[in-house]
Formats: C-alpha cells, structure tokens, sequence
C-alpha cells in the first residue's frame, strides 16, 4: 500500500505543470494537441487522390526542360545555404573575421579589456 | 525510500576517479578490453556516489567533509584560534547539481570512447587523463576552499590541455591546447592572485568564512573582479571565448563532451563567487551605502550574456566545419545561461521583482543541466559522422540520413532540443529565461527569442547539409556506427527527452534546491555559510 502511494505521488510529482510566473508549461498537454493534429491531418490525407502511379514520367526531376546533373551535383553545399542572409551581413562577419584572428596573444588582449571594463565599471565607479 | 548514507561519500566522489586514473596504466597492461570495462565501471561507481551524495544533500541539507581529521578536531583548531586551513568539502545542491553533470557526462564520454578511440594508440594515457579530468571537475564543483579550487581546476586544465592535443598527429589539434594551456594558466594565475589578496586580509580560505567576513574592500574589490572575468574566460564568454571554439572543434569527441563540464564547472565558480563568496557583503553594501552592487554586476552579466547569444549564432551561422558550428552553438547557449544568472543577481534585491529574479536564476541553473545534455548530444553526433565518414566539412556532406538511420534521429532530437523546440528540454528552461527576462526589458527577451529562431536555422542547415539531399556516391559504403557509440547517445537522448517531458519534476527536484541554496532563500536546508559556519561553532574567530 506504501509503495502505491509512494509510485503515485512520483507520478503527481511528475505531472505538474510548469510554471513561469507569467504563464504555464505543460509538454504533455502539448503532445496530446500535436498528436490529435496529426490524426486530423491524417485522416484529409486519407481524402486524397489515390491513383498516383510511381515509375512514370510524373516522378522525374524537371528542371526547366534542362538535364538532370549527377547526384552529388545536385546537392546544394553547407556554404550556398542561406547565402543571401551571409551576403547581406558581410560587412559584420568582415568585421567578427578580424575580431577571431586565431592568434594567442590577441585572446589574452580580449582578456585584459574586458577586465580593464570591469575595474572602471566595479572597481571605481562603486 | 531510505538509500543508505556514508560520511565518506564526498570524498569519495573525487578519490574514485583519482584512483582509478592512476591504476589504468596497469590495468591498460593486462588487456585492452579489461581497461576499458574498469573505466567504465570507475566512472559508474563515481556515479553511484554521486547519486548518494545528492540524495543525502537533498534531504538533510549541507554536507560537510573535512580530510585529514574530523569535524571536532576541525572545531578544537579553531576555537584555539587556528586558522581554517584543512581541506574540505562542502556539498549543497548547486554542488551535486554539478558534479551530476559531469558525472553524466564523463559516464557517457567513455562509453562513446569504446568504439570512438578504438584505432588510437596510447588508450592508457587517454583513458588517465580522462578519469584526471573528471577528477578535477568534480573537485572543482565539491570544494568548500578557495586555495582548492585553483588546485582542481589547474588539475583540469592540465588535463584538458593534453587530451584536446590527443590527436598529436593534427597539428591544429597541438595548436588548440596551447591556445588553451596559454588561456588557462593566465586565467588560474589571476585566481591565485585573487585568493592570495582575500587570505592576506582574512587569514582564511575557506569559501563560508570568507563569505561572512569580506568587508568589500578596495582589495575585496579587486579580488572580485580577477575572479570573475577569470572564470568568465574560462566559461567561454564574449570576447573571450576564441580559445572555445579552437579547443572544442580540435578534441576528439568524446574529449569535447567532458570539456563541456569542464568549462560548465568554472560558471559553477562565477556563480559562488557571485553569490556565495561576496553575496552577503554586496547585499550589506547595497543596505549600507544605497549602491546597488549586485545589480551593477548582474547588468555587466547580462550585457556580456547578450553580446555571446548574439555573436554565437551569428558565426555559428557561418561556419561549415560541423564541430566549430556546435562550439559556436555552444557559446550562444552559454549566453543563455548567463542571461538568466544575470537577470537573477540584477533583480533579486528588487522587492518587486524579486520572483522573476528567482525565475530567472532557475532558468539559468535548468539551462545548465539541458545545454550540458544537448551540445553534447550534438558532439557525440559530430563525432559518431567524423567515424563513419571521416569528414567533419559540411560542405562535403550529404545524403547521411540513408547510412547513418540512428544517428540522424538523434541529430533531430539534439536539434530541436538546442534550438529551444517544444516539447524538448531547452524549451523549459528558455521560457523561464524568456519570460523572466521580459519584466527586467522587453528587448532582452526580444534578442533571445529571436536568437534562439537563429540557432533553429543554423541546425537545420546542418540537418539538410549532412543527412538530406541525394545520396552520395562516395558515401555508398557508410555504415551506421557501433553499438557503444550509439547506446551513449541513447542515454544523452532518453535524458533529454525525460527532461523535455517532465520539467517540473526535474525543477523542483534539484533546480530549485540549487537555486535556494545559491541565494540563501532556502531555510533551514539551504542558508550555505550560515550552516557551514554553524557547523564548525565559530563564532569566537
């Protein structure tokens, strides 16, 4: 009968809602509601179109009427990957590159700064 | 449920690994295998005290252990008027907290080492320096003694230092532990100097006197400030974090997922630093003379918190070595931590924020535990994709997701749990850091939301990069990776998720108390110096 009460008070303790002063966090209750979701999606899936015919032309690559390159040609590199966002904020990687130079005494430098800022700021402002 | 109690339990915690880190050059030489089950099993039996020692502190409250005689003898001395010099430890549960996380995550670094290390040679020294580490981490995070705490973390850098250069044969990874010794020898001189200045005034060394007697002096000042932007270096904060990414891309795997507790161990020293060592004398400071001390380093905190969430993501974006990604994941998460820690220190003397201020330190305390698990997962990935295909370019990855089944499901999990993906774990902690940080400014939590969507972008990047995309050729003959590197991730990823599931649980289990015990709110279990000082009766010093 203890250890009953014991498991059962561990799953009380396990379910509780978090909360955030502000606001509530449940990750049960917002698995359930993604799970229903899912069977709601599923089942208008279900509605859909079941004559799809796999190896025909239907499934082939098109790319504007252009050859389909190699595979591994295909694959669009890490360093392509949100090339517009890179390019646009060049001007603050230039200046993070310059920031980063990979030299041991420019870290020991950053080191001596931030603790110069610390003295003004700790030491002799209060 | 009654687990039994030993008073050996903290000093066990620390000698076990110790040992064990001296007879694996022996064992080593018996049989291969044989060294790798005693390591394994050395780290499990740490683990265990571990456990013990947590449960013991939970529930009783302060542990104490003084080496080298007992506690009366400890009160004699200073009722004689001796100076505290013994070494001891002192266990609350910000303490166990930490050593549970280094205990996880060593236990699951070696478990990965099995198949990981395997085709190295010079296992003996691998395996001694690990277990060195481990040692050091944990002595680091138990010491209740200044003069300590530079001893274990020299022992931790030390060891660090030679495990980051494993791989002699790549001349960055050299490059990286010099880069790191350099780093770590400048960062422990200036805490030797720090305690060198509190024990010429206070003739003690000791973490509680200390704290009960610091007057805030012009020296206490400048000990404070050696001590802090010491171990903010350590940690890995902006702009001081280059030595992190260097050391953490260069290390072997398995070693990265140790450092991680390594550098979490020294923001386990800022934070005793903040709260323990000078916590009663800058709240004194702050009735006495109308400043604000706390407050003045806590926005210092969140300011340097910011900048490091927004650097990281900003050159994790970028970077296409996979591991040097993570370890700029990592810096921003460290960010994270910071901001809630911060926010804590700023608001917690505000009458009137006071409960956001708690909020936040707790965010800051869960985001520990889950940043520890999630970056680690994601090295372990890094590493398990470096076995398999011996590339760590994300630019000549692709199409991984057919080969490597297993470890692309524990990618994803790592992914959404880093990026603060509901229901994962870093989700928990980062609404409390969010929704805490909100009442101090609006735009503080503005930024961190709007990083964390960043960091979601930088690993779906590398999600599409590695295991999308058609399937590669050169790739046709990858195969999923062994067994023991697959059942470390699977720990880390049943943790996770646990966690994810059942935050509240994990909150009040062991947040809260840590929490409660950093700022003394926690009554007759947490009051840190008032118990350790009530402890040794000594008041007549």
């Amino acid at each position: 009968m203890l250890l009953f009460i014991a498991i059962l008070d561990t799953f009380k303790l396990l379910l509780k809602t978090l909360s955030t002063n502000s606001g509530f966090w449940n990750p049960l209750v917002w698995c359930s509601v993604i799970v229903i979701a899912f069977l709601i999606v599923y089942s208008i899936r279900s509605f859909g179109n079941k004559e799809y015919k796999k190896d025909n032309e239907q499934v082939k690559t098109f790319l504007s009427g252009n050859p389909e390159y190699e595979k591994e040609q295909m694959h669009v590199k890490s360093s392509n990957v949100y090339w517009g966002f890179t390019e646009t904020l060049k001007w603050v990687y230039n200046l993070l590159n310059k920031m980063h130079t990979g030299n041991v005494s420019d870290y020991v430098l950053w080191f001596v700064v931030t603790m110069a800022i610390f003295f003004i700021l700790i030491g002799v402002m209060i | 449920m009654n687990l039994p109690t030993f008073e050996f339990t903290p000093a066990l915690v620390v000698a076990i690994p110790l040992l064990g880190a001296f007879l694996t050059p022996l064992v080593s030489r018996i049989n291969d295998k044989l060294r790798n089950i005693f390591v394994i099993i050395i780290m499990g039996l740490t683990g265990f005290f571990v456990f013990l020692l947590a449960y013991d502190v939970l529930a009783k409250g302060i542990k104490v252990y003084v080496f080298g005689a007992n506690t009366a003898d400890t009160i004699q001395s200073l009722e004689n008027g001796l100076p505290l010099l013994r070494i001891l430890f002192e266990v609350d549960a910000m303490s166990v907290l930490m050593a549970g996380i280094s205990v996880i995550l060593g236990f699951v670094a070696v478990i990965y080492s099995w198949s990981f290390m395997k085709e190295n040679t010079g296992l003996d020294k691998y395996y001694t320096l690990f277990l060195l580490m481990i040692a050091g981490m944990l002595g680091m995070e138990l010491t209740g003694d200044m003069f300590n705490f530079f001893v274990f973390l020299e022992i931790t850098s030390i060891a660090s230092c030679a495990l980051i250069a494993f791989w002699t044969n790549k001349g960055k990874a050299v490059d990286a532990a010099f880069k790191y010794i350099v780093i770590s020898a400048i960062g422990a001189l200036f805490i030797l100097f720090a305690v060198a200045l509190l024990y010429s005034q206070y003739n003690a060394l000791n973490i509680a006197v200390l704290g009960s007697m610091i007057q805030y002096t012009f020296l206490d000042k400048i000990a404070l400030i050696l001590l802090i932007v010491a171990l903010l270096m350590k940690a890995g904060i902006v702009p001081m974090h280059m030595w992190l990414p260097d050391a953490y891309s260069r290390a072997p795997s398995s070693v990265t997922v140790a450092l991680i507790g390594a550098t979490l161990a020294s923001l386990y020293g800022v934070l005793r630093v903040c709260f323990t060592l000078y916590g009663n004398s800058l709240s004194n400071i702050c009735n006495n003379l109308n400043i604000n001390v706390h407050s003045m380093l806590g926005t210092l905190l969140i300011l340097l918190a910011i900048i490091t969430i927004i650097l990281g993501v900003i050159m994790a974006l970028r970077q296409i070595n996979f591991k040097r990604l993570i370890a700029f994941a990592a810096i921003a998460e460290l960010g994270y931590m910071f901001l809630g820690i911060g926010t804590g220190l700023t608001v917690l003397g505000n009458p009137e924020l006071a409960v956001y201020g708690m909020t936040a330190l707790k965010g800051g305390i869960f985001h520990i535990i889950n940043d520890a698990l999630d970056v680690g997962l994601l090295f372990l990935v890094a590493g398990a994709i470096y076995y398999a295909t011996r590339e760590n370019s994300l630019n000549r990855m692709g199409g991984l997701a057919r080969n490597l089944k297993y470890t692309t499901v524990f990618f994803l999990i790592g992914l959404l749990a880093v990026s603060g993906m509901p229901p994962m774990n870093g989700f928990a902690s980062k609404i409390l850091i969010y929704e805490s940080t909100y009442q101090l400014s609006p735009i503080l939590s503005i930024i961190a939301i709007l990083c964390s969507i960043l960091l979601l972008a930088v690993f779906v990047k590398v999600f599409y990069s590695a295991f999308m995309g058609p399937a590669q050729p050169k790739f046709k003959d990858v195969k999923e990776v062994p067994k023991s590197m697959l059942i470390a991730m699977g720990i880390i990823t049943c943790i996770i998720i646990f966690i994810g599931l059942f935050p509240q649980f994990v909150i009040n289990t062991v947040v809260t108390p840590a929490a409660e015990a950093l700022v003394n709110f926690g009554g007759e279990k947490g009051f840190y110096i008032n118990e350790i000082i009530e402890s040794f009766t000594l008041g007549g010093v």
